[in-house]
């Protein structure tokens, strides 16, 4: 009995010094916001952390937070949370990974309104209603306020819950389009009965403001470890990335490809 | 009507004069700190000011502090004398008491029946010290726990600027929008009421002001397209009695046939709708996160409203109504009766939500009932409160972002030259977005009738753009950093002369002055700066007589009263924080100037000087 039970000893000491060695990958996560994240593990966001996990054999533990003013400084700098899943490359406040996917913000239309709507010089413009969603700092905002735009403009939530409401709203013919960031109107089109065209628009807009964005991991500053390991994923592992992608409907512009276009609703 | 202003003139004869200069190279000889903060009592070379005793009534002083602006009528002056200018050297630390929180302290304690009490920062614990006991022990602690989750929505550190008492109860706001009334006997909680959405990114700051049976409360929140409003709860049930929005159509405005402002750019059916682009209104901003005043006569409230959302004002033509102005309500309906814009169409988030002091003054020969408000704007605006007539608008402090105020229309008078552009570099705007003066509330000598500023001197850059997101979604936004104004100094105290509409005197600090004043009987200021100095200034010359070093900064609000064996206390919460001092209550990185939305690149120096940390200090004579 007991030399059994020392024989086992080893095996327990093994298994205990690998959990040591493999704390959990803690991750911040919004816990209302699809299509990137939610509590219920439904965005792409939960799907490439749970790729990501999996990779780094740890367990996977979210920190639940909206990720508004004061989150990088309150959360993130605290520890709450190590990796931070989808940020742009360009964010100055973290230590950002190789990006691994590219965006744009899009023109979300009616297909059979049939309106070729590329840039925000369109004439057709100033007789549509145009939604966007209310940021601290709205790109297509000031594109349009600089085209004396504003009064077209409607403006919708940006929050939870109610963040698919601009593009049911383009689908009910309450606004003519809307011009959102890709990943939530291609995620959000796919949902909805009529079908919807995204045209990416302009890839910049004079006076420097950028409407395509690479996508990045981040960790906080000096975290180098984590980032190499974070950069060995996203190399390795690219194709399954690109498959969440893909699966949610994530309009991916190519780098180097200024004018491509992606369809919606299937 | 009748009453008359008691000429009574300082005249400083050469005498006085070389007192003066004795006394002054004296306390400069005594006093060991940094020059940045020397007193400078040379803005009126001559020294021959009027002081003129306030001839407008006063409500009684029984040497309570029952609110935080003393009165209805928000003066934060008290008629004590026992501690005076004479005196006030001697002044000794009477006993501290720890709030065990290391963010913000903004609050004002209260004395009520033997009772000091005082809210902390998030998680908003009220404590009740028993001021009948030697150290003033303490007598209970409520704790209303607020969901964590409501740090995240606070724009500006987790701050709370106070309680209210009444009816037996002290009524006060938690950050995650609930307003609280506890037995102020017992602690025991009377009600609760849930006010606002922390997922909407509503979350609650103010100091309420009880006004008859009712307590009225308001949002913060612009930041995060909040839409404002201002409340008023039934004080013995917590029901909510009224709403007033400060944005749409006139019934959620509570704008009715009695709302009659003064300037016709305010008359017109649903302009909280029609100045706004299509429903812009419903996340317009426009909170409600300062100060109340009440006039018993005319039975009306006079509340400001914060900046519009959201920032980037070319997205909003318009005025953006009701935002960044002043209101009177009737107080028991909510029913607007008048109101005036500080700056329409806001371009700098200058937030219209300061102290309102209800004041009878002379104007031209005539008492009027004003009402003065030192704006963020950066000017003192003396409005006739029973009409909203702006009848003057001086700057107290250094401004580019407008020339003035035009009397006649009453409109702000923008230089163009300094509205940010996306895109471009503009620099120098001045006041900064925290103004010439935010939230820290001035107080008035009925003494010398001088109003005693605490203020900023911030200047602004517009650079850069840099990449940002929020809600999963990447933007790039505008690159703000604040700095020091003319003369290097981030901060000072004006003593204000509303006659004449100019400073008296001035004492510099390095940073923003972000505490409130007091001012008593006794011919002094208190205040603090944000490096921890609690100062005993002469109230007449800003001679500084006596001061003493806190634990950490001051950004809280001082009050005096008779304790209960007859001797005059006075007490300061020190803790920095606040939106200036997040650099060291959240550790932010001071290599990163954009931090606090800009304002830490003016803040670099404060985690040299000062640290984080909680404590009440009260003050009396040996």
């Amino acid at each position: 009995m007991c030399s059994r039970f020392l024989s086992l000893l080893p095996f327990v000491f093994l298994f205990a010094l690998q959990c040591t060695a493999q704390p959990p990958l803690k991750v911040c996560a919004d816990p209302d916001n699809l299509p990137y994240s939610n509590q219920a593990q439904q965005g792409f966001e939960n799907r490439i952390a749970e790729l990501l996990a999996t990779n780094l054999h740890r367990k996977l533990i979210y920190r639940w937070s909206r990720m508004e003013r004061g989150f990088i400084r309150e959360i993130f700098n605290q520890g709450e949370c190590d990796v931070l899943i989808e940020v742009p490359t360009t964010l100055p406040r973290v230590l950002t990974t190789r990006p691994y996917y590219s965006s744009s913000y899009v023109f979300v239309t009616r297909e059979k309104r049939k309106l070729d709507l590329t840039s925000f010089d369109d004439p057709g413009l100033k007789s549509l209603k145009i939604g966007i969603q209310a940021l601290e700092d709205s790109p297509p905002g000031h594109a349009l306020a600089r085209r004396g735009l504003a009064n077209n403009i409607v403006a919708f939530e940006s929050a939870g819950s109610e963040a698919d409401e601009i593009i049911k709203a383009v689908a009910n013919r309450q606004i003519d389009v809307a011009v959102v960031w890709g990943p939530l109107a291609g995620y959000f089109a796919k949902r909805q009965s009529h079908q919807l065209k995204l045209t990416p628009v302009p890839p910049f807009d004079s006076p420097g403001i950028p409407f395509r964005y690479e996508m990045s991991m981040g960790v906080r500053k000096g975290d180098t470890a984590l980032h190499e390991q974070l950069t060995t994923f996203l190399i390795q592992h690219k194709a399954a990335i690109d498959r969440v992608l893909r699966n949610y409907g994530v309009p991916v512009v190519d780098r180097r490809d200024r004018g491509q276009s992606s369809q919606g609703g299937d | 009507m009748r009453k008359r202003f008691r000429k009574f003139r300082f005249s400083f004869s050469r005498f006085a004069i070389g007192i003066c200069v004795v006394t002054e190279l004296f306390l400069l000889a005594s006093c060991s700190r940094s020059s940045a903060s020397s007193n400078n009592p040379n803005s009126n070379p001559g020294f021959t000011f009027v002081a003129q005793p306030y001839g407008g009534k006063l409500e009684p002083d029984d040497g309570q502090w029952i609110r935080p602006a003393k009165d209805l009528a928000s003066t934060r002056y008290s008629t004590l004398d026992q501690i005076n200018h004479e005196n006030v050297k001697q002044l000794k630390l009477a006993w501290t008491f720890s709030t065990g929180t290391v963010r913000g302290l903004e609050a004002a304690p209260l004395v009520v029946n033997n009772t000091l009490y005082l809210v902390t920062p998030w998680p908003n614990i009220l404590y009740a010290l028993d001021l009948t006991k030697p150290g003033a022990p303490l007598k209970w602690a409520y704790d209303p726990k607020p969901v964590a989750a409501s740090k995240g929505v606070a724009c500006c550190d987790w701050v709370n600027r106070g309680a209210v008492y009444g009816f037996g109860k002290i009524y006060y706001n938690t950050l995650d929008n609930y307003t609280v009334a506890v037995d102020a006997n017992t602690g025991k909680e009377a009600w609760k009421t849930k006010l606002g959405d922390i997922n909407h990114g509503e979350s609650m700051t103010m100091a309420p002001l009880l006004v008859k049976d009712k307590v009225i409360v308001g949002n913060s929140g612009g930041e995060f397209g909040v839409r404002g409003w201002v409340t008023a709860l039934d004080a013995k049930s917590g029901k909510i009695v009224w709403r007033g929005y400060s944005t749409g159509p006139d019934k959620d405005v509570l704008i009715g046939p009695n709302f009659k402002p003064f300037y016709p750019q305010d008359r017109g059916t649903d302009l909280g709708v029609t100045s706004w682009p299509p429903d812009a209104w419903k996340i317009g901003g426009g909170g409600m996160w300062g100060w109340i005043s009440y006039d018993p006569e005319t039975n009306l409230i006079f509340h400001g409203t914060a900046n519009p959302g959201p920032w980037n004002a070319d997205a909003r033509p318009g005025d953006n109504k009701w935002t960044c102005g002043i209101f009177a309500r009737d107080a028991d309906t909510g029913e607007a009766r008048w109101f005036y814009q500080w700056s329409p169409h806001d371009l700098h988030d200058y937030d219209g939500i300061n102290e309102n002091i209800l004041l009878d003054l002379p104007i031209n020969g005539q008492t009027r009932k004003v009402l003065v408000r030192p704006e963020r704007n950066g000017y003192v605006y003396i409005l006739d409160r029973t009409t909203g007539e702006v009848l003057s608008a001086k700057p107290f402090a250094y401004i580019t972002s407008s020339t003035g105020v035009d009397l006649k229309t009453g409109l702000l008078q923008y230089n163009p030259e300094k509205a940010p552009r996306f895109g471009s570099v503009v620099r120098q705007i001045c006041p900064a977005p925290p103004g010439a003066k935010d939230w820290q509330p001035s107080s008035f000598s009925a003494k010398n009738g001088l109003l005693y500023i605490p203020h900023n001197n911030l200047c602004m850059d517009e650079e850069e753009v840099q990449a940002n997101y929020i809600a999963g979604t990447p933007y790039v936004g505008m690159n703000v950093k604040m700095y020091p104004g003319p003369g290097g100094n981030g901060g000072q105290l004006t003593a204000w002369d509303l006659q004449q509409g100019k400073a008296v005197w001035t004492i510099k600090d390095k940073f923003p002055v972000w505490s409130g004043t007091l001012a008593t009987a006794g011919d002094i200021v208190f205040f603090g700066t944000m490096e921890g100095w609690f100062e005993a200034v002469d109230a007449n010359t800003g001679q500084v007589l006596w001061q003493f070093k806190t634990g950490s900064g001051i950004i809280g609000q001082p009050i005096t009263f008779r304790g209960p064996d007859g001797k005059q206390y006075v007490a300061i919460a020190s803790g920095v924080g606040g939106w200036p001092g997040a650099i060291v209550s959240a550790g932010l990185d001071p290599r990163d100037p954009s931090g606090a939305l800009g304002f830490t690149g003016a803040m670099t120096e404060l985690p040299k000087v000062t640290r984080s940390g909680g404590m009440l200090y009260v003050f009396a004579l040996p």
